[in-house]
């Protein structure tokens, strides 16, 4: 790791707020398994709170943090190094200390109760959606100079993925019902990277018969294996995407 | 030494630098980039630094265009307006911190760090210093690497009287030495004795560009403060 990432790294892992995350993951994800006897129950519940605070902390943190860095990093840029090197050591920085929160806080206590693929999964959609979250962020503070307006599209974002995009899903299914419509449906889960993430744990779970509509369609069009491999494939597309546009901006931005 | 040529510049509708042609050559300058806010000068200097890329023109230093080099800013030292690093770094942690970046592995300038007393304060968080106390961390790094040319953006805004002086003192002694350096203000008093050179600016254009002891001739004033009021004065009258 270079030097500018750790030290982003340390300073984001030294800030109260990541204490904070670090404790309300580990807190919840502790009582979820020493309270419900059923381990899968448990994995679910963990999951939810994972799928609902996960990208609210890294979008939100992360896009503060561009903008609250904003004269250290003209500083760094009046040095000799390249904006896209540093723009990436930024990310790392970001990315790998939230990550770390994440592993520490929800994982141990995963690992301990739900050493298997489950548990595995859970931990691997929670750092995916860390990244991508922070990708996300990184692209709405590389456009918009305004900070207010910057943070009010990361709430609006994180209330888009975690609430409204369901309610507009079911909405649609509920009035296309006529119609066969799978195929749209599919695709509409895939652009929504919460939903994508918590697919592939329930589907895991052996609880896809809860899912309905959607979860039968999704096993009867791939698979399992196959789904995986191409959820898999856009999530990290939903990663690298975003970093990329705003790297490209980045590299041509105009530090005010 | 520093070439600006048919430098454009524009933030949406605001026209900040209107053809700005400016030729710096020869060392032992210390040109004050001086105007009333929002004159475009900060624009200008992050032009020169790439932080800013003009809609025409183009900054060529030492030969380099700056917007194709990036390695041109090993040789440059900069001050900003306002610095901001992150809290949980130390200060001898930001000093180690910029040193690796530029790769620097020759003997650091360390004058202004033993002067403004950093060793004392070496181990602080930067995020428990006062505001002048972040301006004399940043000063120092400008200093630090043996740049040849220095650019220092309002360096005595929020900087104590003493610590203002050892800044003065540093920046003629680089003078001296043979460097270029570059000031922005707008307190013109903090000019005089320092400044070999003016470059006064007025909404996007440079008003004149003349060495200090021309511009005392020409209006017969004592100080710069005295000579840039008098001409200021006659361009409001024609």
């Amino acid at each position: 790791m270079n030097n500018i990432a750790k030290i982003i790294f340390l300073d984001i892992l030294k800030s109260k707020i990541t204490l904070i995350y670090f404790i309300v993951l580990a807190l919840v994800s502790w009582i979820s398994f020493l309270l419900e006897e059923s381990q899968s129950k448990a994995v679910l519940t963990v999951m939810y709170i994972v799928l609902f605070s996960v990208p609210l902390m890294a979008l939100l943190y992360s896009t503060i943090y561009i903008y609250n860095s904003k004269e250290f990093i003209t500083l760094l840029l009046s040095q000799p190094i390249k904006r896209g090197r540093l723009w990436g050591s930024i990310y790392t920085g970001v990315s790998g200390s939230l990550c770390l929160a994440f592993v520490a806080g929800a994982g141990i206590p995963v690992i301990v109760y739900s050493f298997n693929m489950t548990g595995f999964l859970l931990l691997g959609m929670g750092i995916g959606i860390t990244l991508i979250s922070v990708s996300l962020a990184f692209l709405i503070a590389v456009y918009t100079d305004d900070k207010s307006v910057g943070i009010g599209i990361s709430i609006l974002l994180w209330l888009f993925f975690t609430l409204l995009y369901d309610a507009i899903l079911l909405f649609l299914l509920f009035q296309f019902s006529d119609y066969p419509i799978e195929g749209l449906t599919m695709l509409l889960l895939m652009l929504n990277p919460v939903d994508l993430a918590r697919l592939q744990i329930m589907l895991r779970l052996d609880i896809a018969a809860m899912l309905g509509y959607s979860g039968a369609v999704f096993i009867d069009m791939f698979g399992t294996t196959w789904s995986a491999v191409l959820s898999f494939i856009v999530l990290l597309a939903w990663i690298v995407i975003p970093y990329l546009l705003s790297l490209k901006r980045f590299r041509k931005k105009d530090i005010v | 030494m520093i070439t600006i040529r048919n430098l454009h510049k524009q933030y949406r509708k605001l026209h900040v630098l209107k053809n700005i042609n400016l030729e710096f050559d020869g060392a032992k300058k210390c040109i004050a980039l001086i105007g009333p806010n929002a004159c475009g000068k900060t624009t200008l200097i992050k032009c020169m630094l790439n932080l800013v890329t003009p809609q025409t023109g183009e900054v060529i230093i030492f030969g380099r265009n700056v917007r194709r080099d990036s390695e041109i800013r090993r040789l440059i030292g900069f001050m900003p307006q306002a610095a901001n690093f992150p809290g949980h770094l130390s200060v001898e942690d930001t000093f180690r911190l910029i040193r690796t970046v530029r790769g620097d592995q020759n003997e650091a300038d360390d004058e202004l760090y033993q002067s403004f007393h950093m060793d004392r304060i070496a181990t602080k968080k930067m995020g428990t210093l006062s505001g002048g106390t972040v301006q004399k961390v940043s000063a120092a790094l400008a200093f630090m690497f043996r740049p040849q040319l220095i650019i220092l953006d309002e360096p005595f805004a929020g900087l104590d009287p003493l610590a203002s002086a050892i800044l003065k003192e540093k920046i003629s002694k680089e003078k001296d030495n043979g460097k270029l350096i570059f000031i922005t203000s707008h307190v013109l008093s903090e000019l005089d004795n320092l400044a070999s050179h003016i470059v006064f600016m007025e909404e996007g254009e440079v008003l004149f560009y003349k060495p200090v002891r021309t511009l005392l001739e020409d209006t017969g004033e004592p100080a710069i403060t005295d000579a840039v009021m008098k001409i200021l004065r006659q361009t409001q009258h024609e």
